[in-house]
């Protein structure tokens, strides 16, 4: 569905992402782990086209991506839920996930989308009209989930859904994520918090300063001694 | 149910208003009169200046310059032509605009679209600087509106400025503007467009994200306040009866920042609460500039200018403890105004609930 080949992306003259290829097939969760720094978030961003890359190739169902506006790119299906949840804090819940359809004309479609996500989320329902900056953190990341649905997309990109969070709600979070999979929809997934993202994970990588290092099964992963090492915390046994 | 019960509501008000200002128009002074006639001017501009700066979140200080440019359009184009030589007595009327004539209605929109025009031309290059930086680029281009103003002089009669524009004094002829620029600006606002921009306010890098183009947006929303700032500027002109670059100093666009910073930056109601407060309140506060005698001591303070203290004061009072303006980004709806008449104590109960 997504392929990415080669992607070189430089911020001024450091380039923090030096030439990595990956693969999202569709109906599947792909996780890609890495500690702070590792490039994880330049790549989502670069995906959706807020950054532009210095060379290499973004390809979406065979058609060319790489050097769109973030316009195009959402009208062909991709959505991303940013880092740190970003919503629109002094509009209301409603208006936020307007504003997720704001590609979309149809009105009556979109008004059944926003009852589709009130019924996943009932807690956004009860908190319709308050303000989104008045939402807990877990609250907040439902309703970030909940405007990227909005879009239709079929190719969903998480950065970080965990980030701050209750372990409680983190759980929650990640049910919700194989609810989204389960109705048909393609999850990348980027994530600090290892063992939870790759336990949900079809295909994973591993990234390390700009480059990829690992790749495998979710389940391969959680069994490899290095990744345990790196980024569970695990003591070698 | 309750939207139908609104808008009759609405229309209620509006006619009620019309009513009232009816009766100002034939039943008070014209002292009044003028007042009630600015604070409508001045909250048509607010408002335009809340749709760049409180609404889409650009801080873009050039409301003087987009209102010089309405304000020349009322003067060139109002003038009666008879009257002309007489005003224009330095150098003549450039003879292509010397003949053309239009009534207030029409010269107000055409100084509204010819700001929209400049507000685009500018907004292609200083849309792209964020913050400051914006504040200070478009400061600089009301400026050099008004230069240029002031030097073309066969078209706009330069430092001299205009004079016998028919004046205006109709307060239901301002009052028709005033209604028609809020229902559009309130309307807009809650169409996807205006959802737009106020993500645009919230987190630019989200709303991209969503899809939205940043520039269009920004560029489209400079482009509306420019054109309701011309159209404000025009009514002030036509106000005034004569227009005078001098008038359009870059240090009149702080008076629409205080309305709009007061009534809360993005908020309708609070463009119009801002600049009665501002405009009314200052000519309430001259009993200050007057002298004061109690018990036969004429108390010292009391003398011209101690107004201007006192208001600064209460200004420094209402933003330490209004940090977000009166309404913040709230505004007037039904609703909870019909909610507030239910159950009057309420209000101090949901406070704590607004404010988690």
């Amino acid at each position: 569905m997504l392929k990415v080949e080669e992607l070189v992306v430089a911020y001024g003259g450091i380039e923090a992402l030096k030439g990595i290829s990956l693969e999202v097939p569709a109906g599947k969760i792909i996780t890609l782990i890495g500690a702070n720094g590792a490039g994880k978030s330049t790549l989502l961003r670069t995906i959706i086209g807020l950054v532009k890359p210095k060379s290499g190739r973004i390809t979406y169902n065979d058609k060319d991506l790489t050097g769109l506006n973030s316009q195009k790119i959402v009208t062909t299906g991709i959505t991303l839920v940013p880092e740190g949840r970003r919503v629109f804090s002094n509009l209301t819940v409603w208006e936020n996930l307007k504003i997720g359809a704001y590609m979309r004309k149809d009105e009556a479609e979109i008004a059944k989308d926003v009852a589709w996500i009130y019924s996943m989320f009932p807690r956004l329902e009860e908190r319709s009209w308050q303000l989104a900056g008045t939402l807990s953190g877990g609250e907040q990341q439902m309703l970030a989930v909940g405007r990227a649905l909005m879009s239709r997309p079929r190719l969903i990109m998480m950065d970080e859904p965990s980030l701050g969070l209750a372990p409680l709600v983190i759980k929650d979070i990640f049910r919700i994520i194989q609810e989204i999979n389960a109705k048909g929809m393609t999850i990348l997934l980027i994530e600090q918090n290892a063992n939870m993202a790759l336990k949900i994970a079809d295909w994973a990588y591993v990234l390390e300063t700009g480059r990829i290092t690992l790749e495998g099964t979710g389940s391969d992963l959680l069994a490899n001694p290095e990744v345990r090492d790196a980024y569970l915390g695990k003591k070698k046994s | 149910m309750a939207k139908k019960r609104n808008l009759i509501l609405t229309v209620i008000l509006l006619a009620g208003l019309f009513g009232l200002a009816w009766y100002i128009n034939f039943e008070t002074d014209s002292y009044l009169r003028r007042i009630v006639n600015l604070c409508m001017v001045y909250a048509i501009i607010g408002l335009s200046m809340n749709l760049t700066n409180g609404f889409t979140g650009q801080f873009s200080l050039g409301q003087a310059g987009f209102m010089a440019i309405g304000a020349y359009a009322v003067g060139i184009f109002t003038v009666p032509v008879s009257l002309r030589p007489s005003v224009f007595y330095a150098a003549p009327m450039h003879p292509a605009i010397a003949d053309i004539h239009m009534p207030l209605w029409l010269a107000l929109i055409v100084g509204g679209l010819c700001a929209a025009l400049v507000a685009f031309l500018i907004g292609a290059p200083v849309l792209r600087l964020r913050g400051d930086y914006l504040a200070v680029a478009t400061l600089g281009f009301s400026e050099i509106i008004r230069i240029v103003i002031t030097n073309a002089q066969t078209i706009t009669n330069g430092a001299l400025g205009i004079k016998d524009i028919p004046p205006l004094n109709d307060v239901r002829y301002i009052f028709a503007f005033t209604a028609a620029v809020f229902i559009f600006i309130t309307a807009l606002i809650n169409t996807s467009y205006g959802r737009a921009f106020k993500a645009i306010r919230e987190d630019e890098i989200a709303a991209e994200a969503m899809g939205i183009d940043l520039f269009k947006h920004k560029s489209l929303a400079f482009m509306l306040s420019a054109f309701f700032a011309g159209i404000g500027g025009g009514l002030y002109a036509a106000l005034l009866g004569t227009v005078d670059p001098k008038n359009f100093l870059f240090t009149l666009t702080y008076n629409f920042l205080l309305i709009i910073v007061l009534g809360g930056m993005g908020s309708i109601t609070g463009s119009m609460i801002g600049s009665i407060l501002v405009t009314a309140g200052l000519e309430f506060l001259r009993i200050f500039d007057e002298p004061l005698e109690l018990f036969g001591v004429a108390i010292p303070l009391f003398r011209p200018g101690f107004r201007m203290v006192i208001f600064s004061v209460l200004l420094m009072a209402l933003v330490l403890f209004w940090r977000r303006g009166i309404m913040g980004t709230r505004e007037f709806t039904w609703d909870k105004t019909i909610a507030f008449c239910k159950n009057p104590f309420g209000i101090f109960g949901r406070k704590g609930v607004d404010k988690a």
